[in-house]
This record gives structure tokens, C-alpha cells and sequence, in this order.
């Protein structure tokens, strides 16, 4: 038996650290590698600290220095005076997030018929998706602010009994008509991304049009647009500040009463503060989903 | 009576003619094997059958009802017949016993009951009892298209139509598929299926047809038009294959 067989040595005859591959302690070369690895994680911990000192130093320097700060600072950063109001922002901001809640609700459904009506094939469909094509259109292209004017001003003229005069209602309808139409076509984009061979599968195993989109297409299409449709909620969010213009004492509201009371904006902050309360770790949220369904989908590629 | 019986086929995308005068009788018990270069017409011929491309011209019957007849309910032909597909086309978001009991469930009216025990009954039988409540992803290539070809027997169709169902997977889970389709075929399925798997057709094939330019250019035994092919344009196709290292 040559050297070159013996199990303690490599295939070149140097002699092998351990019998066993299993049993193993880090060799010299390798502890010289984790001490270096660890020194140069210190230093780009130091780099990042200075850098990021430099940067936010200088912003504060510029903001501070700046001839209008002291004035800036008392009509915008009153936290004496925010305090006394945040109740009344509170109170507003409930507005938004029950106006929110209904709203999405309402969009769902209607976005998900109109997603339907674009996406089916079926000829008695056809009017549906010519109009469902139509309304798309028309609220995509014409701005919420202008929306909610026609609406807000232009339902109760007609004076029909059935639709309350309330300025919220008014304005959640004029909302949930906006954003219906993005809503549709995200979920319309979600639809059309499923492969042609997954309804191929499904079609050759009998299953008719309804079943398919039921069973196989919907489920798969609702799973990837779950992400951009989080965005589309915290945006819906804080364009339900934009009914204020109507009289709905919301958050934005509520801040511009107290404002225009005390010509002391701080309120404003306030309502800014509250929005971001509950849209960052909303984005956060949903920059988890997107990524967890970004690495499934990876996971599917290499199986 | 054929099962399957194809006359005068015509198919074509636009100015490219796909399958032209295409005739194929496919009788009970059987397994017509097609053979021929990728874009020979083999897979457009299945999907035609199938009814996923719509014809041109010429005739399809199953089981002597005519199915190229445009008032037909395809839902109702696609009840009988099975596809496998060369990507598998699995369910991603469904479990592999829900891939498999979907249709017996929701369109053979099944109960769920029955159609999870029939369906065990097949899993068991083809060595994947054990991943019955796994994701497509979690399985391997072959496992995949075991599963994919368990789904489409499960409705227990009149027709088998098999499309390259190897040609996505390592060499080393060739194999395991195609032990499947062996056993169907002794189970005494009648099917048609594309191949490029020469030494598989001829263990299985009744009748093997070399297409080329969406023609049946020759037709008969495996041992002949593989072993001992008479044409020129099948002679070059099979050395091709040969020295791809396939046969």
C-alpha cells in the first residue's frame, strides 16, 4: 500500500490533520481568517458611523443655521402645544382609518368583478368588459382630488333619496371609485402573469372556465399581487386625508382647524407623526411579504 | 373501433404549416408512439387532440363521436382524456394530493373522500405515498411529472396523451418516469405520446410514426421503424438521436 492510499494522507502524500472528516478544528490558516474577517467587520462598522455622522450632521447644521429656523421652530415644533391637540388629531385620524377599512372592502370586491369583466373571453361578457375597460380609463386618468369634488358636489345635486348627503359617505364613494380602477388592474396583471400552461393543465383535466380561474388561476394571481396591493392600502391611506376637502373632520381636518386657530402649524406634524405611525410598519410589513414571496418564487424556479 | 381515430389533420400558426394531411388511428389497448425533430409537429398534434389549438381542417374522433365539431362541449371531451405535459404544469399553490384530486372532486363529481383514497390507492402504488401532502416545490423533477402523470389517470380517462413527458428531467430521473408509463401501458391504457426516448418507444410502442414537417412519413413496429428504418430522412433522424447519446 502506497502513502498515497493511506486514508491520513492526501491524494499528493502530505499527512492529513484528522482520520475522521468529521472531526475538525480550524486550522492556523483559518483562525488567521476570522481574525481578519472580524477586523475588517470593525472597520466598516467605524465608516459607517462616521459617514453617517457627517451626513445627518450636516443636514441639522443647514437646518439650524438657517436665517427662518427659530420661527420654523416655534410654529411647527410646539410639542407643549401639540400635546393639547393630539386628542383632536387622534379623533381625526380614526376617520381615516375606519374610512380605510370600509373602503378596502368596498374596492376589493368591486376591483376584483372589474379584473374579472377585462380578463374573461366569454361573448356574453363582452359588454361588461367594454364597459369594465371604460371605467378603468376614466378614474385612472382623472385625478382623486377631482373625483372627490364631482362627487362630493355632484351626487347630491341629482337628489336621489337612496344616497345620504353625508360628506363621508360622499367621499369614501368618491375613494373607492379611484381606486377601484388601480386595484383592477393590479389584480388584472396578477391574472395575466399566471402561465398560459397552468390553464392548459387545468382545461385538459376537464375543468371549464370558471373552475380554472377558481381553482388554479385566481389563487395563484391573488398570492403575487398580495404585495403591491399592501402598497396600494397605505397609499389609500393617506389619500383618505384628501376628503377633507369636503368637511370631514379626518386627521388632516382636524389639524387645519386647530392651525388656522393659533396660525401655530404644529398640528400638522402632529397629523404627519400619527399618518407614519401606521404607514411604516405597514411598508415595513409589506416589504417582508414581498420579499418572502420574491424567495418562494426563486424556490419554485429551481425545483 | 379506434379509440382515436385522426384524418386528414391540417394545422397551421399563421403561414407555418404544422401538421398537414395528418392521419392516425389509435386503437384500444394501444400505444402509438410519435417520433420526429423538435417542431416535427408532434406536441401541436397532442394539443389538437386535446383540444387546447383548434384545427384547420380534417377530422378527430374519440371514440367514433366527432370532437372537431366546433358546437361540442370540450369540457365533456376533455373528461376523457388525459395530458401530461413536458413541464409538468403542476398546481404550485395546491399540495400533491390536491393537484391529484382536483378534477375527480370538481368536475367527476367524486366525493372528496373517494377521490383521496383513489388517489392514495395511486400514489401508494407508484412509491409517493409519503409526499401525498408535500408542495410541487418541495419535489424533485421526476417526482413531479410521477405526480403530474398520477393526475391525469386519476380522472381514469379513455385516452392517455403524453407530450416529451421526459424531456425536462436529468437523465438519472428518466427512468422512474418512464416506469410509469410502462406500467399504464400493461395496465392496458391506450395512449399516444411524443418521445425522444428511442430505446423506451420501442419497449412500449404498438405502432411508432416518424412525423416530419407535420407528416407521418413512416409508420409501423418499433422494431422496424426504429431498428430498421426505410426512409433516408428517418435513417438521418435516428443517427442524430443516436449520437445524442439517446438510443
Amino acid at each position: 500500500m502506497s502513502t498515497h492510499d493511506s486514508p491520513i494522507h492526501d491524494n499528493v502524500g502530505r499527512a492529513l490533520s484528522s482520520v475522521d472528516p468529521l472531526v475538525w478544528s480550524p486550522s492556523a490558516r483559518e483562525v488567521q481568517r476570522i481574525a481578519l474577517r472580524k477586523k475588517l467587520a470593525r472597520r466598516r462598522i467605524v465608516v459607517a458611523a462616521i459617514s453617517t455622522l457627517i451626513v445627518l450632521g450636516s443636514l441639522a447644521a443647514v437646518l439650524v443655521t438657517s436665517p427662518g429656523w427659530k420661527v420654523v421652530n416655534k410654529t411647527f415644533f410646539d410639542w407643549s402645544y401639540g400635546l393639547t391637540v393630539l386628542h383632536l388629531v387622534i379623533k381625526g385620524i380614526l376617520t381615516n382609518i375606519g374610512l380605510t377599512l370600509i373602503a378596502s372592502v368596498a374596492i376589493g370586491i368591486i376591483a376584483m368583478c372589474l379584473a374579472l369583466a377585462r380578463t374573461s373571453k366569454s361573448a356574453a361578457m363582452t359588454p361588461f368588459r367594454f364597459l369594465a375597460t371604460a371605467y378603468v380609463d376614466i378614474f385612472r386618468g382623472v385625478p382623486l382630488l377631482l373625483v372627490i369634488l364631482l362627487v362630493g358636489f355632484g351626487i347630491p345635486a341629482l337628489r336621489i333619496k337612496i344616497i345620504p348627503n353625508s360628506v363621508l359617505v360622499l367621499g369614501t364613494i368618491a375613494v373607492v371609485l379611484t381606486y377601484s380602477a388601480y386595484v383592477a388592474e393590479v389584480i388584472r396583471s396578477g391574472i395575466l402573469s399566471v402561465h398560459p400552461s397552468q390553464r392548459a393543465a387545468a382545461r385538459s383535466l376537464g375543468l371549464n372556465q370558471s373552475q380554472t380561474l377558481r381553482h388554479v388561476v385566481l389563487p395563484q394571481a391573488i398570492k403575487r399581487v398580495v404585495p403591491p396591493l399592501l402598497n396600494d392600502l397605505v397609499a389609500l391611506l393617506k389619500d383618505t386625508g384628501l376628503v377633507s376637502i369636503l368637511g370631514v373632520i379626518d386627521a388632516v381636518r382636524a389639524a387645519q382647524i386647530e392651525a388656522s386657530r393659533t396660525f401655530n402649524y404644529t398640528p400638522y406634524v402632529i397629523a404627519a407623526i400619527l399618518f407614519l405611525f401606521i404607514t411604516i410598519p405597514l411598508t415595513r410589513y409589506t416589504d417582508r411579504v414581498l420579499l418572502r414571496s420574491i424567495s418562494r418564487q426563486n424556490a419554485e424556479g429551481t425545483a | 373501433m379506434s379509440v382515436l381515430d385522426v384524418r386528414n389533420l391540417r394545422k397551421s400558426f399563421g403561414t407555418e404549416v404544422v401538421l398537414a394531411d395528418l392521419s392516425l388511428e389509435v386503437p384500444e389497448h394501444t400505444a402509438t408512439v410519435l417520433i420526429g425533430a423538435s417542431g416535427s409537429g408532434k406536441s401541436t398534434l397532442l394539443r389538437c387532440i386535446n383540444l387546447l389549438d383548434t384545427i384547420d381542417d380534417g377530422s378527430i374522433y374519440l371514440d367514433g363521436q366527432e370532437i372537431s365539431d366546433p358546437a361540442i362541449d370540450v369540457d365533456q371531451v376533455r373528461r376523457k382524456l388525459g395530458m401530461v405535459f413536458q413541464s409538468f404544469n403542476l398546481f404550485p399553490h395546491m399540495s400533491v394530493i390536491d393537484n391529484i384530486t382536483l378534477s375527480p372532486r370538481k368536475v367527476h363529481g367524486v366525493s372528496p373522500e373517494q377521490a383521496r383514497s383513489e388517489a392514495m390507492d395511486l400514489l401508494t402504488r407508484f412509491g409517493l405515498a409519503d409526499k401525498a401532502n408535500q408542495f410541487p416545490d418541495r419535489l424533485s423533477g421526476g417526482q413531479q411529472q410521477r405526480v403530474a402523470i398520477i393526475r391525469s389517470i386519476a380522472v381514469k380517462p379513455r385516452l392517455l396523451l403524453l407530450d416529451e413527458v421526459t424531456s425536462a428531467l436529468d437523465p438519472v430521473l428518466v427512468n422512474e418516469v418512464l416506469s410509469i408509463v410502462r406500467d399504464l401501458k400493461s395496465d392496458g391504457m391506450t395512449m399516444v405520446l411524443a418521445t425522444h426516448e428511442m430505446g423506451f418507444a420501442t419497449q412500449v410502442a404498438d405502432e411508432v410514426c416518424f412525423l416530419e414537417a407535420g407528416r407521418i412519413v413512416e409508420r409501423g413496429p418499433a422494431a422496424q421503424v426504429i431498428q430498421n428504418p426505410q426512409l433516408p430522412a428517418t435513417q438521418e433522424f435516428l443517427r442524430r438521436v443516436h449520437e445524442a447519446g439517446r438510443l
